[in-house]
């Protein structure tokens, strides 16, 4: 891990952040092999919840890492998907790595360009421009169908076989390695970039953006920054779902699953990269059980659980179970 | 010419539906802080409730309407009282998260009691047929609906500008602290004035409801809109309110007469230039 001894981090702490890096990398590999072989007929799920934690992961840094309130993050999740599918159906660009490159830069792109609009608003005028930013999105690829496929979705996205070895076959595995491996690589990525003194410099906005300016550090400019490297996260995940699902719809680009993205990020806990993790495994699995039986009780279920974190566990579960851990360790002490 | 005056009825009678629902949303969102996204499930009550008393109970519209508005504010109080109460003052984020979550919640009851399907409210014989303008003949719920904006916005104008209770609700807004020391009731202040603000939402359910359909995902389609008329025109201003609703209602209808195949597109690249250019909204105060 390229934890660099920047400010006065001695070999010790180097070493202390290395294993943190290692035994986290270790859970999520542990359970990931876990959900495999306990649901192998279940990949294509497992697939989707990772392209969305993806996501999740991205706003996480915007909302929770710097404080920017967004409901409009699906943007960019649907600028990579877009990208990816669109390089692949029309230009013959199927290397899947190659469109995953894609996918990132087309968000990074997408997430540098939206900040510009979203990053002017405060509090409910950011809310509100977040919403249309998303908005204004979907009505742009929806009549854009001559490149998206509008209302019917973009198909005709054949990925080549990873690495050109393993072909994407029809039970997903190869599809599930591979988001497993790109979940793994981002999130010790984002571990590294959440501690650096940017990810510092982000959270400071996040507590106090006037005294971040009055001590000389370019607040817009480095949200700008952040937004671009949360682009590329959301874009990455985009091109995930693209290439597992061979589709792109206009719902990956739309303020529902924004608000869902933000939601399971809230049930997890925001600030912490577990959080995204943990609440967008969560939701999604239970979503996709609960509304297979009846999707308004889904809704009832998510309405009661979202108010009960609000007001019970405002850190959301990853918090909660921090702090009861905590509670369990001070006693046996 | 035509077109341009059905443009501008067409968006007069949606505008001030906006407004009513909208105008509630406000006066939560200017005076106690608190981004409310559950408003539009509120609405959306009014209108199950009006139309159950209309076409289940066969009452008179006149009465449904009173019954919406007394049965949405009875509904509200309790939530008020519980889960509100606690999100005043904490961030948006927060106050986002509990009001979706209400307004999850209340999709799905919705649901459950009344059905996915499309409800109506059974309206009174002088509103139904058409009324003729001179130029064009207009739906006679479409001038209804004008009425009764006009009305609101006249009435609270009245309320706010000129009544006792008016001076204590604009002295809670400026500053709540300094109020209370000065024997203002606040708390009351606050309870009567979120019980208004779900009556009208309530009522602008009703009055819309040939324009915005009650169905369960009413709370969710609109939303955004609702959302969107109170942060342009400024958060506790009904004049702003109102500038906002009709020149969003203009900005949709006239996008949905000439190019319809945009979708909302227009209408959300006019949220963005307005709120850009103002981000206190069209008439807020700023912070």
């Amino acid at each position: 891990m390229s934890d660099m001894p920047v400010n006065s981090v001695t070999t010790r702490s180097w070493q202390r952040t290395a294993l943190g890096d290692f035994w986290a990398v270790a859970a999520v590999a542990l359970v990931a092999g876990a959900l495999f072989l306990l649901f192998p007929t279940n990949l294509a799920l497992l697939t989707r919840i990772i392209a969305v934690m993806l996501l999740v992961l991205s706003l996480d840094l915007v909302t929770g890492f710097s404080g920017v309130a967004t409901l409009g993050h699906a943007t960019l999740f649907g600028a990579g998907a877009y990208a990816a599918g669109i390089f692949a159906a029309r230009f013959g660009v199927t290397d899947p790595l190659l469109m995953l490159a894609i996918g990132a830069v087309a968000g990074a792109l997408a997430g540098a360009v939206t900040s510009l609009v979203i990053l002017r608003g405060h509090g409910l005028s950011q809310l509100v421009l977040s919403i249309a930013v998303v908005s204004l999105a979907h009505e742009a690829a929806n009549k854009l169908s001559a490149w998206t496929g509008g209302s019917d979705g973009l198909s005709g996205i054949a990925p080549s076989p990873l690495f050109g070895l393993f072909r994407f076959d029809l039970f997903g595995r190869t599809a599930f390695f591979m988001a497993v491996g790109l979940l793994l690589v981002v999130f010790v990525v984002l571990r590294i970039v959440v501690r650096s003194p940017f990810g510092m410099l982000c959270r400071g906005i996040k507590q106090d953006p006037v005294r971040v300016r009055a001590m000389g550090a370019p607040v817009y400019f480095t949200l700008v920054k952040m937004y671009a490297i949360a682009g590329a996260v959301a874009g990455l995940g985009g091109a995930l779902s693209a290439i597992a699902t061979k589709v792109v719809g206009l719902d990956s680009l739309s303020f529902t699953t924004s608000a869902e993205a933000l939601v399971m990020l809230v049930v997890g806990g925001t600030g912490k990269l577990f959080g995204a993790l943990v609440g967008t495994l969560v939701f999604v699995w239970f979503e996709d059980r609960v509304s297979a039986i009846n999707p308004f009780h889904w809704l009832t279920i998510i309405g009661v659980l979202l108010i009960g974190v609000v007001l019970f566990a405002p850190k959301g579960l990853v918090g909660a179970a921090e702090s009861l851990w905590a509670r369990v360790r001070g006693r046996r002490s | 010419m035509q077109t341009i005056l059905s443009i501008a009825a067409d968006s007069l009678a949606y505008g001030m539906v906006l407004f009513v629902i909208s105008i509630g949303l406000s006066v939560t969102m200017g005076l106690m802080k608190v981004v409310n996204l559950a408003h539009g499930a509120f609405a959306m009550i009014g209108g199950y409730v009006a139309s159950y008393a209309t076409q289940q109970m066969g009452l008179p519209f006149g009465i449904a309407v009173i019954a919406a508005i007394v049965c949405t504010v009875l509904v509200a109080i309790p939530l008020e009282r519980l889960l509100y109460r606690r999100i005043y003052g904490a961030p948006e984020l927060t106050q986002v998260l509990m009001s979706i979550g209400i307004t999850f919640a209340i999709i799905g009851i919705a649901n459950f009691v009344m059905g996915p399907t499309l409800k109506t409210i059974a309206l009174p014989e002088q509103l139904q047929g058409p009324v003729d303008l001179g130029f064009r003949s207009i739906a006679a719920h479409k001038l209804f609906a004008v009425a009764v904006g006009i009305v609101v916005a006249g009435g609270l104008w009245l309320l706010v500008e000129r009544t006792p209770f008016g001076v204590r609700l604009r002295a809670a807004v400026d500053d709540a602290a300094m109020a209370e020391a000065l024997g203002v009731k606040t708390k009351a202040v606050y309870a009567i004035s979120f019980a208004l603000a779900i009556g009208l939402a309530a009522l602008g359910g009703v009055v819309g409801a040939q324009l915005l359909p009650i169905e369960p995902y009413y709370a969710l389609h609109y939303m955004v809109t609702f959302l969107v008329v109170v942060s342009v025109g400024g958060a506790g201003s009904i004049a702003g309110a109102l500038a906002a609703s009709l020149i969003l209602g203009l900005v949709q209808t006239t996008a949905r007469y000439l190019a319809p195949e945009y979708g909302e597109f227009f209408f959300y690249l006019a949220v963005i230039a307005i709120v850009c250019t103002f981000p206190n909204g069209l008439l807020g105060r700023s912070k």
